[in-house]
């Protein structure tokens, strides 16, 4: 800012245009001194907005884009040196020229024992045998099994793979490789709620037997606001209590809120299950006590049960700390001076000290909410089978199945979600109205 | 200064040289990794001075095809059950193996006819044959159960069950439970219907199993009295049985036997350890000699004879290994082909039922 130092130039008639000492016109100079500010403030931010581009946004962009896009059909990459080879070439050929519903002609066979011998020279078969597996079950060997016999298949072609396996005239088969000769794809969200497209291409729901994420996601949402009371319902006390000791007390009440929340994860959830097993510390003072027969120990792990009480000990804190940074600054004077106006300590509470909670309750609210929304491994280990969540099954798609591109519709509508509950958030409370402390 | 220079140049160097000979194996963890530890891993490291890292995994098949697709290899041997192995090697996830690079057996034989027929494909070699078995604890079953059946009897068996969180093996289990004969379990689970009896006989007792995923947990929920019976890979039920003096007994009825197998996957960064160790583990002595840590059955004909005692010294291995003649009268052997095929439907049908 020192160039910007004023002129001499006469301030009083406004006539004369306002100069530093070498003639620059005020107001230029000061907006070249703002923009080198500016510019050092982006440098200083700089480290920070390129880690959370290649960290965060660039990741979160490769799974929206890995969740319409699988090239599983369309196009090999070898492992060994990373060349890629387009593949199925004459089929997406004859897919290109013949619309949809048209039946498999001897030209639609000769292309897919051209593309097979291609195929096996590559050792592409086993992958898209998988690609199309995803969407049409158990067809995965028909495609090693082709392979093996590529170089056997003669004129006519539709006899000659028909009678490898006749499996291959399902309409069912033919128009998921329509679908999947382009690689952009809507079909994993559609997997994602549970629908598919039949033989025709409608959309239909899937077996009865196959649904599962519509519920795994009603109960995401269900447990996670029901989790988000608990640790309100359980949280808000303690904050309170936190924030009216005298400090030397509520120091170390204060070690016993943080304790946990420095402990590890696993640790805290493996002591619930120490604690909740039916042979476990809670069951077996029951029992001695006489309160439940040995017999009829109470199953409080490894079901819904399990997954809500670790998870609302575990994410408790996430509500005790928002709360108590509200509730500390607060005037106790303001209640005593309700109280000597006449209102009862639920008036005094409710109208005075509870609306200045608020933006407390809102900050711990959406903090456990959407960390629950996301919970996968304490689930994991204390769900059993009713107690999983949609993260789990996400993991499952991730690690296990090894169908990305599910998994990523999956996480990319759970985004999806989250972002719209922020956005009621924003409207109902107001983001404004937050406080973290 | 100039010393230390010296001095930590040198050290660095060493490290660096110890880094280059080495091999990482991955593996199923517990009893299981401790048996491959002792009958491979410090004899090769012995014998070449190659150091092995062990590392673990629920099921390594997975982590393998995970890193191999990410294109960041850190793995150079993996132990695969052959479901895996043979859709892993159709995807080219694994390298093919030349099988003339392992090692005859004493008597000459070479080893492609030493192996038990169908324990060395394209891109893996056997080296274990294992079974998922059912096991009880003693303690807390007033009456034994001895046959497949039991399992899926809450009436006269009550109390919790074990089982491992997926659709293999168990779908086989309750068929035979429902009175399917072994040779025809395969076929029935090929259709509709088979599944869904299948599905149907688990819905018996759903509510009364609690899920495993790690081969070293149903030792762990039998001793905790968490479950009174449950599935388990037979080598962990005997070392917690014979090693550790716990009250668990197997039962051979229904059991499901499997090959364990080594592969490489593409892009190992120790692809010429990993070959030597693959060679070195799976010959007749080693294969005899993990026979001793743990009960499975060595894949190598030749091994069968050098199978002695368990490592307790007092033990005879013979009857324990899930190849044992009194063990086979009502087994299953794990069809690769229906399960490399189905195993994605099947599990999602898994999942669906699991969550519902």
């Amino acid at each position: 800012m020192a160039d910007a130092t004023m002129g001499s130039a006469p301030v009083s008639d406004g006539s004369e245009r306002l100069t530093t000492v070498d003639g620059k016109p005020l107001k230029a100079a000061l907006m070249a001194a703002e923009a080198k500010a500016r510019r050092r403030a982006f440098f200083l931010v700089l480290p920070l907005l390129a880690f959370v581009l290649v960290t965060f946004v660039a990741p979160i962009g490769q799974m929206l884009h890995r969740s319409v896009h699988n090239p599983g059909f369309t196009e090999h990459t070898d492992l060994s040196d990373g060349t890629q080879t387009e593949i199925m070439v004459n089929l997406r050929g004859w897919f290109e020229a013949n619309p949809p519903g048209t039946e498999p002609d001897e030209a639609a066979y000769a292309a897919l024992a051209a593309d097979f011998l291609v195929l096996r020279e590559l050792r592409a078969q086993g992958a898209v045998g998988t690609r199309i597996n995803y969407e049409a079950p158990g067809t995965r060997s028909l495609f090693t099994k082709t392979a093996r016999r590529a170089e056997r298949l003669e004129a006519p072609f539709k006899e000659a793979v028909l009678d490898v396996d006749e499996d291959w005239g399902d309409p069912k088969l033919w128009q998921v490789m329509r679908d999947a000769s382009s690689a952009y794809t809507i079909n994993f969200y559609l997997a994602a709620v549970d629908l598919e497209k039949n033989e025709t291409g409608e959309i239909v729901s899937v077996n009865e037997n196959r649904q599962v994420y519509v519920l795994l996601f009603q109960r995401t949402l269900i447990l996670s606001l029901l989790i988000t009371a608990l640790t309100f319902v359980l949280g808000f006390p303690i904050a309170h209590l936190l924030a009216t000791l005298p400090l030397k007390y509520s120091n170390i009440l204060m070690i016993f809120v943080l304790l946990p929340f420095w402990t590890s994860l696993l640790v805290r959830t493996t002591s619930w299950i120490v604690l909740l097993q039916s042979q476990g510390v809670v069951n077996d003072t029951l029992v001695a006590s006489g309160l439940v027969a040995d017999e009829s120990r109470i199953q409080m792990i490894y079901n819904q049960t399990g997954t809500i009480v670790a998870m609302t000990h575990i994410l408790l804190p996430f509500m005790v700390l928002p709360l108590y940074s509200v509730m500390r600054p607060i005037n106790p004077s303001y209640v005593r001076a309700a109280r000597s106006l006449g209102a009862t300590s639920w008036t005094a509470f409710r109208r005075i000290y509870f609306p200045q909670t608020v933006p407390g309750i809102g900050a711990g609210a959406l903090l456990v909410f959407i960390l629950a929304v996301g919970y996968y491994i304490t689930p994991a280990l204390v769900g059993g089978s009713d107690g999983q969540l949609i993260s789990n099954l996400i993991a499952f798609h991730m690690t296990r199945s090894l169908n990305w591109s599910l998994a990523a519709a999956l996480a990319a509508l759970l985004l999806f979600g989250v972002l719209v509950l922020y956005w009621l958030y924003d409207r109902l409370v107001g983001i404004d109205n937050l406080k973290l402390g | 200064m100039k010393k230390t220079l010296i001095m930590t140049t040198a050290l660095l160097g060493t490290a660096f040289a110890a880094n280059a000979a080495e091999v990482t194996v991955m593996s199923w963890g517990g009893a299981y990794t401790k048996s491959q530890v002792e009958a491979y891993h410090k004899p090769f490291t012995e014998e070449m001075g190659i150091a092995v890292n062990s590392v673990d995994a629920d099921n390594p098949a997975t982590p393998i095809k995970a890193q191999v697709e990410a294109g960041n290899v850190t793995v150079d041997v993996a132990d695969v059950e052959y479901s895996d192995a043979v859709r892993l090697c159709d995807e080219g996830l694994l390298v093919e193996l030349d099988h003339s690079m392992l090692p005859a057996a004493p008597d000459g034989t070479p080893a492609a006819e030493d192996f038990i027929e169908g324990a060395l494909t394209d891109c893996a070699v056997a080296n274990i044959v294992w079974s998922t078995v059912m096991a009880y604890n003693t303690e807390n079953n007033e009456n034994a159960p001895d046959s497949i059946d039991d399992f899926f009897n809450l009436a006269d068996f009550p109390g919790k069950r074990g089982l491992r969180k997926n659709a293999k093996a168990n779908l086989e289990m309750a068929l035979m439970a429902d009175g399917v004969p072994a040779d025809e379990v395969y076929a029935m689970l090929e259709t509709d219907e088979g599944v869904d009896k299948a599905f149907a006989k688990l819905d018996t007792i759903k509510d009364e199993v609690v899920w495993w995923e790690a081969g070293a947990q149903p030792p762990q929920l039998l001793a905790d009295g968490e479950v009174v019976m449950s599935t388990a890979y037979n080598g962990r039920i005997f070392n917690a049985a014979v090693g550790e003096g716990q009250p668990f007994e197997i039962v051979w009825d229904g059991q499901i036997l499997d090959f364990d197998l080594f592969v490489i996957p593409q892009g190992a960064p120790n692809m010429e350890e990993a070959k030597k160790f693959i060679a070195f583990a799976t010959d007749t002595q080693r294969l005899a000699d993990q026979a001793s840590w743990i009960s499975y059955g060595p894949a190598r004909q030749s091994s069968g004879e050098l199978v002695g005692l368990y490592s307790d010294g007092k033990t005879e291995m013979a009857p324990h290994m899930p190849t044992a003649a009194e063990n086979l009268e009502n087994a299953l052997v794990n069809n690769f082909e229906f399960w490399a095929d189905r195993d994605t439907e099947l599990n999602e049908r898994f999942n669906a039922w699991l969550a519902q």
